[in-house]
């Protein structure tokens, strides 16, 4: 389908939260981008119309960690294997962190990334540049070159910055180029090698804990910079309920601070860890029902403003381990709808703001202008069924990585088209 | 799946032996009944049953161990099966090989048990899930997680010196942190019904929510041992000093060590377990370890028969399953 192609979609629930749109109606593209919501412009033929009778219509969704294991891990997956599960996935936009192999810490690998996911063409891949050279936690990274190769946003990964100066020193430099910084809050010593949440299930399997102290010194810590520095800084998958307590504490007093959860860490908890199952072997760990609770109420009120999907897919034998030695994380874009739809049915949230915190407010975040579906916007539109039923399996998942805890059980919530840039890069064969 | 799940078959026979969580009083009980049989083997001029003659044990320890590893050995012996001793520590897994690919390597050679010693919580029951299903495994230890046949052979130590559980105090004293034995204690004192079981040591040895293990918490050795049946002293690892978890071994035994003075608030005809080796001077005054109240050494003869029960109902479940699938 060629990019000049006028597309309706019609007959569709549309919720676009950035506009305060929740109504029947249909949209048109054209070009690439959003020519009309409601009645067609003038003159508008279209050359091609979908029928989304009793379907949603929404932005296409903005995921904010996405880990595509290209360069460096394609025994994992591959840029173009998970990009095409995004589009399955209704997940026109994602954000993948620096922590591939070279690390993103240069304008080549940085467009090596978004070039190669442009070429495939199913999702758009926005790099997070290396917040210091190699992660090596030492030298800072050429900031302003890897915003002008594309990288909207700094990270440390998952590598805690144990000098607290050069932490400083980084988040000062980014501030400079206006780049927000991403940080996923973990002390390194208080880790202490833990794999588990410190809790019941460590004491009575015996795993080294990692203690909620491990998330909440550090965010402390990296507040406090912020505090001093005005930096923007981003925490990424918060897992503990005292951590957002801090951080709605700290948004307050007016700190430029925000925050995601991981969808996983909306449903699951210690107790899944069951019997040893690796595929509940999280980094952050899952923690205990009251942390899920508080983090609930955190994305409901606001003080989370985006889930994403912390996406890891992994080979097998990855998995294939006693419990501390399996390789952490979950494969997750195509869960992280009906995760997020789950929310919904169960009351915590409802359709707008379900679908506002995987849209326009990870893009915000990002600061691209994405997520919301008003005329003259990039036609980025996933379209779901939200009463469609399906069970994720070797069969029916599109990613490389089969490493979820939701194997085989039913979800509700499948994609029905996905459209980037105007363009049907997803559609769902009816069978 | 709960843990237990994959340790017994469709009627409850013990079919892995992988920790004590989730196991009956019943099952304990035939346990320790089973090796009351046993421990007369040691004392026949031809100390050998051949309950399982023709099987092949093999000893797979990926962690270092002398004792138990030989009690396995010979419990293996004396009920007549074929010993395999593999030590495999890091050897194997720094040549890139994984614990599957050694698993399925030893497959092949026939092995009906695997005796599994591993320094990773989880191991065993990982072997398990993944192994051949004709293949029993029994864990000699996993990480931090459980050693469960040494937590039946104290168990099998304090019937034979108390009789019941129901009325036991029961204090168990050291690093429970990291101790896999402590795990196994407690959890087989609480499903056989001991009365009171506590744990003391400073609070960095304690996990958190050690009370959902069903103990009280002491945090002083004198108040601790008060009036308990048992005293079960755990080994404090050297390197625990390095972690920060204690400032010295010589504090530790100022305010850990067992002594004879220590002992004399316990019931007067109170028993002293240790699972070896022994710190002396560390854990527990030498006084103490060799004497009156002491059942240490006793500890390590149970160890073989508590072995050869454990051993000999795996391999009766095996035999049971072979024997109807000939007839079906």
């Amino acid at each position: 389908m060629k990019r000049g192609t006028k597309i309706s979609i019609c007959n569709g629930r549309l919720v676009d939260p950035a506009n305060g749109i929740d109504a029947e109606c249909d949209l048109h593209i054209a070009d690439g981008r959003i020519a009309a919501v409601g009645s067609a412009p003038a003159g508008f033929r279209a050359d091609r119309t979908l029928d989304a009778r009793g379907l949603v219509v929404c932005p296409g969704l903005v995921d904010l960690c996405a880990r595509l294991r290209e360069p460096g891990f394609e025994h994992k997956a591959t840029i173009a294997g998970e990009t095409a599960a995004a589009a399955a996935a209704g997940i026109t936009t994602l954000c993948c962190p620096p922590d591939t192999q070279p690390v993103i810490d240069t304008p080549a690998v940085a467009q090596l990334v978004a070039q190669t996911a442009e070429r495939h063409g199913q999702a758009r891949v926005v790099p997070a540049g290396a917040l210091t050279q190699g992660l090596g936690g030492e030298q800072i990274s050429e900031m302003a070159a890897l915003k002008h190769a594309g990288c909207p946003v700094m990270s440390h990964a998952d590598r805690p910055i144990k000098n607290t100066l050069v932490q400083r020193r980084a988040m000062e430099y980014a501030t400079t180029y206006g780049l927000t910084v991403f940080l996923r809050p973990e002390d390194k010593h208080l880790r202490d090698g833990g794999c588990v949440h410190e809790g019941r299930v460590a004491t009575r399997l015996g795993l080294p804990g990692i203690p909620e102290a491990a998330e909440t010194v550090a965010l402390a810590r990296d507040l406090a910079l912020a505090e001093q520095t005005g930096a923007g800084i981003h925490f990424r998958c918060l897992s503990t309920g005292r951590a957002t307590r801090m951080l709605a504490e700290a948004i307050q007093r007016g700190i430029r601070a925000s925050a995601d959860v991981s969808a996983h860490q909306l449903f699951l908890t210690e107790d899944d860890i069951g019997a040893f199952d690796s595929n509940c072997h999280v980094i952050p760990p899952l923690r205990t029902s009251e942390d899920r609770t508080a983090l609930r109420a955190a994305l409901a009120r606001g003080d989370l403003a985006a889930v994403c999907s912390d996406h890891r897919p992994h080979e097998q034998d990855a998995k294939l381990a006693p419990f501390p030695a399996t390789a952490p994380g979950i494969s997750a874009l195509e869960t992280l709808l009906p995760l997020v739809l789950r929310l919904v049915a169960e009351q915590v949230l409802d359709l707008a703001t379900a679908i506002a915190r995987i849209t326009v407010g990870p893009a915000r975040i990002l600061q691209l202008p994405v997520g919301q579906l008003d005329p003259g916007r990039v036609a980025d539109v996933c379209v779901f069924d939200p009463d469609a039923c399906w069970t994720p399996s070797a069969s029916t998942l599109v990613s490389a990585g089969l490493n979820t805890p939701f194997l085989g059980q039913e979800l509700k919530g499948q994609v029905a088209w996905t459209l980037l840039a105007g363009r049907v890069v997803f559609q769902r064969e009816t069978t | 799946m709960t843990l237990s799940d994959i340790q017994l078959d469709g009627r409850g026979n013990l079919k892995h032996f992988l920790t004590i969580e989730g196991l009956s009083r019943e099952l304990l009980t035939e346990i320790l009944d089973q090796t009351e049989g046993f421990l007369g083997v040691a004392e026949q001029a031809v100390k050998k049953v051949p309950l399982c003659r023709g099987k092949i044990v093999a000893n797979l320890f990926f962690e270092t161990s002398t004792r138990t590893r030989t009690t396995f050995e010979l419990a293996a012996k004396r009920l007549s099966a074929d010993v395999l001793n593999l030590n495999i520590d890091t050897s194997a897994t720094a040549k890139g090989e994984t614990l599957l690919d050694t698993l399925r390597n030893l497959e092949a050679m026939h092995v009906d048990m695997f005796v599994v010693r591993h320094a990773v919580s989880g191991a065993a029951h990982f072997i398990a899930e993944h192994a051949n299903p004709h293949i029993s495994i029994i864990n000699a230890g996993d990480g931090r997680h459980s050693h469960p046949t040494q937590g039946m052979l104290d168990m099998f130590t304090i019937r034979r010196h108390k009789g019941d559980f129901t009325d036991l105090c029961v204090a168990v004293v050291g690093d429970i942190l990291h101790s896999r034995v402590a795990r196994s204690q407690l959890l087989a004192l609480n499903t056989l019904g001991a009365g009171e079981v506590r744990v003391i040591a400073p609070r960095t040895l304690i996990p958190t929510h050690m009370e959902t293990l069903g103990v009280r918490v002491f945090h002083d050795l004198r108040e601790g041992v008060r009036d308990a049946d048992v005293i079960v002293m755990l080994r404090l690892q050297r390197e625990r000093m390095r972690g920060a978890m204690l400032p010295s071994e010589h504090e530790y035994f100022q305010l850990f060590g067992l002594t004879e003075e220590r002992l004399s608030t316990a019931k007067p005809d109170a028993i002293v377990m240790h699972p070896g080796p022994i710190n002396r001077g560390v854990e527990m005054a030498s006084q103490v370890a060799d004497g009156r109240r002491s059942v240490i050494l006793e500890q390590v003869s149970n160890g073989i028969a508590v072995r050869m029960a454990v051993m000999s109902m795996c391999i009766g479940t095996q035999n049971l399953h072979a024997q109807e699938e000939t007839r079906g």
